[in-house]
């Protein structure tokens, strides 16, 4: 089956210890791979929706398995907001997205927002862990900013929330 | 002014942000995945890796990256160029050292080997993807950072861990020096 080689644990990778040495790899090594894996995938589809679709089932892949190694931002986002309008809304919201610094959306794109990937990998985390949600991106132009701020807006399924108030 | 001189692999690396490896190394298996998804065919993956987008994209890139932040003057001869890619090149953006091994007689190919690579932390490759190169960006970076400081050069694989070897071994051949080219005349 196609790409089922990073979720196939035979005893010998998992023996592999958690590599603690190296846990870092340059901002532009990150950088140069977002920005080709945005560029592959403008060749691959016919318009805005398609490419935050494709970016948001790449970055989904990638939060299934950061829960799965326990790994964590060092840096916690800026803010993290309840939504107003609807119970199950919560907002996270950061003044310059790692994945959005070194990219300028060309006018005609508009409204494309690469932080559909990072809505992805939210979304990735929370399904692993118990908590199904529809995730999306959002810019936000802020006063007196050049540059909107990015919101990643989490709607809670149904069922998270009939549990928390069981729970409650 | 005096030149600055040029910094080690270490110092570079420690003045620049950082990401978590793990973040990169996530990032680079989704795009494997797609790439397989829409192309199926291994041997296409490896190329698009490596020619067609992007490890050549990425390459002509971070040269100029590379040649900003690292103060390196210009190489005298290809051996030197060989070592600051090792010891500063790769230190720079991922994290390690690789080690130049294997020179031919003329001194015109060598052997870059890794024995630690971040793309691949937890990656296992199934049995009907065998032939994919799952690092192939790697060799596409290198040709195209090197093509865009006039060598052309070929670099296949030698060793790959993926396959059950010990080491990632990258054979890289210089197959010409490109002299400048400026894209105007003095007199026009």
């Amino acid at each position: 089956m196609i790409g089922v080689g990073k979720i196939k644990h035979y005893t010998n990778l998992l023996e592999k210890p958690l590599s603690r040495g190296r846990q870092e790899v340059s901002l532009s090594a990150f950088a140069f791979l977002f920005s080709e894996l945005v560029q592959y995938n403008q060749t691959q589809v016919d318009n805005i929706a398609e490419l935050e679709r494709r970016l948001e089932d790449a970055g989904y892949a990638v939060g299934a398995r950061v829960l799965e190694l326990l790994c964590h931002r060092e840096k916690v986002a800026d803010s993290l907001e309840k939504g107003t309008e609807h119970e199950d809304e919560y907002m996270i919201s950061e003044k310059e997205l790692l994945v959005n610094r070194f990219i300028s959306i060309p006018k005609d794109m508009g409204a494309f927002n690469c932080g559909a990937f990072v809505a992805g990998i939210v979304k990735g985390v929370l399904d692993s862990a118990g908590f199904p949600a529809v995730v999306t991106a959002h810019f936000v132009p802020m006063e007196g900013q050049q540059r909107p701020r990015t919101t990643i807006l989490i709607k809670f399924a149904e069922e998270v929330l009939r549990r928390e108030a069981r729970l409650g | 002014m005096a030149p600055l001189a040029p910094k080690t692999g270490d110092a570079v690396f420690a003045s620049i942000d950082h990401v978590n490896a793990e973040l990169f190394t996530l990032t680079y298996g989704a795009m494997v995945r797609q790439l397989l998804t829409d192309l199926e065919e291994v041997e296409e993956v490896n190329k698009q890796l490596d020619q067609m987008y992007v490890g050549y994209n990425i390459g002509v890139r971070l040269i100029d990256e590379f040649l900003a932040k690292s103060n390196v003057s210009r190489c005298v001869d290809f051996k030197e160029t060989a070592d600051v890619i090792a010891k500063v090149g790769f230190k720079m953006f991922l994290g390690v050292t690789a080690s130049v091994t294997n020179w031919d007689a003329e001194g015109t190919s060598f052997s870059l080997v890794l024995e630690d690579n971040p793309l691949v932390d937890f990656v296992e490759l199934p049995d009907t993807f065998q032939g994919l190169h799952y690092c192939n960006i790697l060799s596409g970076v290198i040709r195209g950072a090197l093509e865009m400081v006039s060598m052309k050069t070929e670099v296949t694989w030698v060793r790959d861990m993926l396959h059950g070897d010990d080491a990632y071994e990258l054979r890289v051949k210089l197959l010409k020096q490109i002299p400048e080219e400026y894209p105007y005349k003095d007199d026009e």
